[in-house]
């Protein structure tokens, strides 16, 4: 599988910070390689002048100090204008450079998360067959989901796809937790106002130990009332945690394999106490 | 780079190379001669139409971006533009590729402030009319505070437009002041209208820069001035690689934090790179039909803006 080296960020050989000016035709030479893996090569994937080219579409391969740049900017922003959901996405990949090897392995050692990364399932509104999760009854996970995405008025297709990973199995898993995002939401009955996301947070956090999660569980209850942060404090983040601890990896779940599952067993099966 | 590991990904890369260069050029004669978009190579069409969806994205953050990247410095860049101008009340501008109206608006705020100055010296010298002339007189110079001065906007996007019309009315722009939807390549004008005519961070992104030259050619009025603000090259190298560094590592960050859109700022500092030196433009301006034309580097060539006239 095209894979980059190992380290995050790594330099690709001949990489250098300041891109030469391209002369004739030497420039396309570089879009080579990829015509050989079978790839159609139309406007998907551009030649992107960095010293690496693309690992997969979308992908834009950044230097270390960008990526440093990235995860300050990115910070900032979020916390300034919190509708700016990129820009979290944007923190989680640039400094999820421990955390998302760790995840992957985790995902290796296990027969579930091993299949998930050999199989690659998108959660999709075109890969879903909402009619039939919606024909499902009261209590199964396929139900209660198509309830939370109707409830809240939000889709699966949201979801920004990874572009500063450098690579693409890291890439697909980062991928795969922000698609299971919704799914917590329904496993931890948590909906999505600023309270729910904060209380959704603390649990990825212990889960997946991606700093983006940790930032966002400290940083997320700053704009929440006092008697909201109460009841957050009292009750959910505690229940959270103990929750998160014991959950084993929500990412080694095959949930497209599991519609039919009531959610009560599921939580059980995960580790999940029942909230509060 | 990864060749050297694998020689017969190699061998098939190069193959698929050939084939795909020659589907390139196939495609070539039938979509047009080849340019370039930033280090990007890509058609004539295709780079008209990627430059545009840049500037269709980007619109809406585009000055935000602007007081960022350059930490403010475009402002006393266009500026000094105007200045260099020195237009008088009475002059008719053309600002090409003006979208947000930056030019514009400085223009009619030199013009105001130069007709004002001139009623000032005029009612010094009218020190002994009567009220009722006087009266008058202020009624008569109201209704032209900007003195018959007019600019045009012009620009291909609409949302620049958008945001620059949007911007008038906020800042309270309204008389003098048109707004047109053109293509610096084909101006919608007749010959030999304007006094001077401007662009400002516009030719970089025109597509045939020769037409651009020309249409300014022959929309100005014998003695009308040619004016081009435009990155340039900059011959000091040390404060070339510090600057190839700023613009390759912070812009496009910069560009995705901001504006959430790093392609559109990347395209920027690689079209930047492309566009041609200082002299070498100059050269291209004369072929025009321009005479006396000359270049003010600032910043030591970050930034340069080139003269020329219509005689």
């Amino acid at each position: 599988s095209r894979r980059c080296p190992p380290r995050c960020g790594a330099p690709r050989p001949r990489r250098s910070l300041i891109p030469s000016l391209p002369a004739g035709t030497a420039r396309l030479s570089r879009a080579e390689p990829r015509a050989g893996d079978g790839r159609s090569g139309e406007e998907e994937v551009e030649e992107v002048e960095e010293g690496c080219y693309q690992l997969y579409p979308g992908h834009i391969p950044t230097s270390p100090l960008q990526k440093a740049l990235l995860a300050a900017g990115s910070a900032v922003m979020a916390l300034y204008d919190p509708y700016r959901h990129d820009m979290v996405a944007v923190l989680g990949e640039t400094t999820g450079c421990l955390a998302l090897p760790n995840l992957r392995d985790k995902m290796k050692h296990h027969p579930e998360g091993y299949r998930i990364l050999q199989e690659r399932p998108r959660i999709r509104l075109s890969t879903l067959d909402m009619d039939r999760l919606r024909g499902l009854p009261d209590g199964t996970l396929g139900r209660e989901y198509v309830r939370f995405l109707e409830d809240n008025k939000v889709s699966p297709d949201t979801r920004m796809p990874p572009k500063f990973i450098d690579d693409e199995e890291l890439a697909y898993v980062i991928q795969r937790y922000r698609e299971v995002h919704d799914l917590m939401h329904t496993l931890l009955g948590m909906p999505t106002n600023m309270l729910g996301e904060v209380v959704v947070k603390w649990f990825e956090a212990i889960q997946t130990g991606l700093p983006m999660c940790v930032l966002g569980a400290a940083f997320g209850p700053v704009r929440l009332s006092a008697r909201k942060l109460q009841v957050l404090a009292t009750e959910l983040v505690p229940w959270a945690i103990r929750s998160g601890r014991n959950a084993s990896c929500i990412l080694n779940v095959y949930y497209e394999q599991r519609w039919e599952q009531p959610v009560e067993s599921l939580r059980e099966e995960i580790g999940i106490f029942p909230p509060p | 780079a990864a060749t050297g590991l694998c020689p017969y990904r190699a061998l098939l890369a190069r193959r698929g190379g050939a084939l795909r260069a020659l589907c390139g050029s196939v495609r070539g004669l039938a979509a047009g001669p080849e340019t370039h978009f930033g280090f990007q190579t890509v058609t004539e069409a295709e780079r008209r139409e990627k430059i545009y969806r840049v500037f269709e994205s980007v619109a809406k953050k585009y000055d935000v971006m602007n007081d960022s990247m350059t930490l403010g410095i475009h402002r006393v860049w266009k500026d000094i533009l105007v200045h260099k101008m020195n237009p008088s009340p009475g002059t008719l501008l053309l600002d090409v590729a003006g979208g947000t109206g930056d030019i514009a608006f400085r223009f009619i705020n030199y013009v105001r402030s130069v007709r004002e100055r001139q009623l000032q010296r005029k009612l010094r010298h009218h020190q002994n009319l009567s009220w009722q002339e006087i009266a008058e007189s202020y009624q008569e110079d109201k209704s032209k505070s900007l003195g018959d001065s007019q600019v045009v906007v012009c620009d291909i996007n609409k949302e620049m437009l958008k945001v620059g019309k949007q911007k008038a009315q906020h800042l309270g722009y309204s008389e003098g002041l048109s707004w047109v939807l053109g293509n610096a390549e084909e101006l919608p004008f007749d010959d030999d209208k304007f006094d001077v005519y401007t662009i400002a961070f516009g030719i970089r992104n025109v597509t045939r820069i020769d037409l651009a030259l020309q249409e300014a050619y022959r929309v100005l009025k014998p003695g009308g001035r040619f004016l081009c603000l435009e990155f340039s090259q900059v011959s000091n190298s040390l404060l070339s690689r510090l600057y190839d560094l700023y613009s390759f590592q912070v812009i496009p960050v910069l560009g995705e934090v901001i504006a959430g859109d790093w392609k559109s700022y990347q395209y920027l500092v690689e079209s930047i790179r492309r566009f041609p030196p200082q002299e070498e433009f100059k050269a291209m301006i004369e072929d025009a039909g321009f005479f006396k034309v000359d270049y003010q580097n600032l910043n030591s060539g970050i930034v340069a803006i080139h003269s020329g006239f219509k005689l």
